[in-house]
């Protein structure tokens, strides 16, 4: 696991309309990042550009092929499949081996044959953090990651964020909670806020639209 | 890949999955029909090739918008696009385990519903085999489809409109095969043209369905 993150003046936008401008970092492995800002600002946004969901407006970004393992605010599991068939799956599309010990790590163990469906909103998030565990891929990029989890699950979650960073893994993690990983950075969006258009937004576009 | 194809299949058999729930569309179509338009056994003949497989296409469509929305809704559809295995191979994986469990029912079970319609002699060979030939193509198109419509809250009609006009040349050879195969006629050509078209969609269509995908999850 050595894979460098570095972004260069990436701009990116929601909707067509461009939220964030002029974001430069680099995460290095070992390293954890946080991405502070209020609602809106665009932090879901450039967690989704990273991971490749959509295309940035401008701007690099560089790191390794198939790096990234991301985790959004949805966790992807199947009601209809048990903890161990949803794990085993995604298990099996990332071609790592057991994930035995994730259970153990996520403290799943005794949940392990209900059904998904079945599962409270925190006991899923747990499942959906999990599934980074076996992906074995070394940048994490967590959305809101300690939604729904109790104080027990967030130092879980803290102690395997630690773990893959000894590991020599990174995680970049978009968040208005306190994780309790002291040495993760913090990186404030608001400042790279996208200027409004001059002439107001809309009207540059319907300019165009009719040009 | 395969375990996308399991997993598909796995949830397409649990509760809520609707696996039969072609089938027993199918099968109120060919029940209903008789009692339509009487039960006069030479109209029948004549009508049960382009019946069935009128009614093996709307089956084929009542289950196509599940392909791809309930990934969506879950977020697994994000995963799996970051996921290493390929959007292609994805996509290409939802069209079979769409096939082996809306396709290949109907193909097995078209025989006997051929009964209820007074279907003759030959056509009930013919008819399994254009089905298993065309049908691949049904699920293919579909979700070529389903694709493009991702991520639309009530795609369903949508889909229908966008997907029927191109199931009509596999339905017209589709008839035509079982036809010509009932009244004892040569069926190389509509056969060939319909194994044709199978090919074809499922050579191209997987690029273009997850092309569709990648603009659709912006």
């Amino acid at each position: 696991m050595n894979a460098h993150l570095t972004v260069t003046d990436l701009a990116i936008s929601r909707g067509g309309i461009p939220v964030l401008e002029g974001v430069s970092f680099t995460l290095s492995p070992g390293r954890a990042l946080v991405l502070r800002g209020p609602n809106g600002v665009g932090k879901t946004t450039l967690l989704r550009t990273l991971a490749g969901l959509q295309p940035p407006l401008a701007g690099t970004v560089s790191m390794p092929a198939d790096a990234i393992a991301y985790s959004g605010h949805a966790d992807g599991l199947k009601a209809t499949l048990s903890v161990t068939e949803n794990l085993s799956f995604w298990a099996a599309i990332y071609g790592t081996g057991g994930f035995a010990p994730v259970l153990e790590a996520m403290n799943l163990e005794a949940l392990r044959d209900r059904m998904a469906g079945s599962l409270s909103a925190g006991q899923k998030r747990r499942l959906g953090l999990a599934r980074l565990l076996v992906s074995g891929r070394p940048i994490w990029m967590l959305d809101e990651p300690t939604v729904s989890l109790d104080a027990a699950s967030v130092a879980l979650f803290a102690q395997a964020v630690r773990a893959h960073l000894g590991q020599g893994g990174s995680a970049l993690m978009a968040t208005h909670i306190e994780l309790g990983i002291a040495e993760a950075e913090v990186l404030d969006l608001a400042p790279f806020k996208a200027r409004p258009p001059v002439d107001g937004g809309r009207g540059h576009d319907f300019g165009e639209a009719f040009a | 890949m395969i375990a996308l194809l399991l997993r598909d299949l796995r949830l397409a058999i649990r509760a809520g999955g609707g696996f039969g729930l072609g089938l027993a569309f199918f099968l109120i179509v060919t029940v209903l029909v008789p009692f339509g338009v009487g039960p006069e056994g030479g109209t029948l003949a004549k009508i049960a090739p382009g019946i069935l497989w009128v009614g093996a296409l709307l089956a084929c469509l009542l289950s196509l918008d599940r392909i791809f929305a309930l990934d969506f809704e879950d977020g697994s559809l994000d995963l799996l696009a970051t996921a290493p295995i390929p959007l292609e191979a994805v996509v290409t994986m939802k069209a079979a385990a769409h096939w082996l469990t809306t396709g290949l029912p109907l193909v097995v079970a078209a025989p006997v519903f051929g009964v209820l319609l007074n279907l003759q002699g030959e056509g009930f060979f013919w008819l399994t085999v254009s089905l298993a030939l065309g049908t691949p193509a049904l699920s293919v198109i579909g979700t070529f489809g389903a694709a493009l419509t991702v991520g639309l809250k009530r795609g369903g009609l949508l889909l229908s409109l966008l997907v029927l006009p191109l199931y009509v040349p596999t339905l017209i050879f589709g008839a035509e095969t079982v036809r010509r195969g009932t009244e004892g006629m040569e069926t190389g050509a509509p056969l060939m043209l319909l194994a044709g078209i199978t090919a074809a969609s499922i050579a191209l269509l997987p690029f273009a369905s997850a092309a569709a995908i990648r603009v659709n999850l912006r």
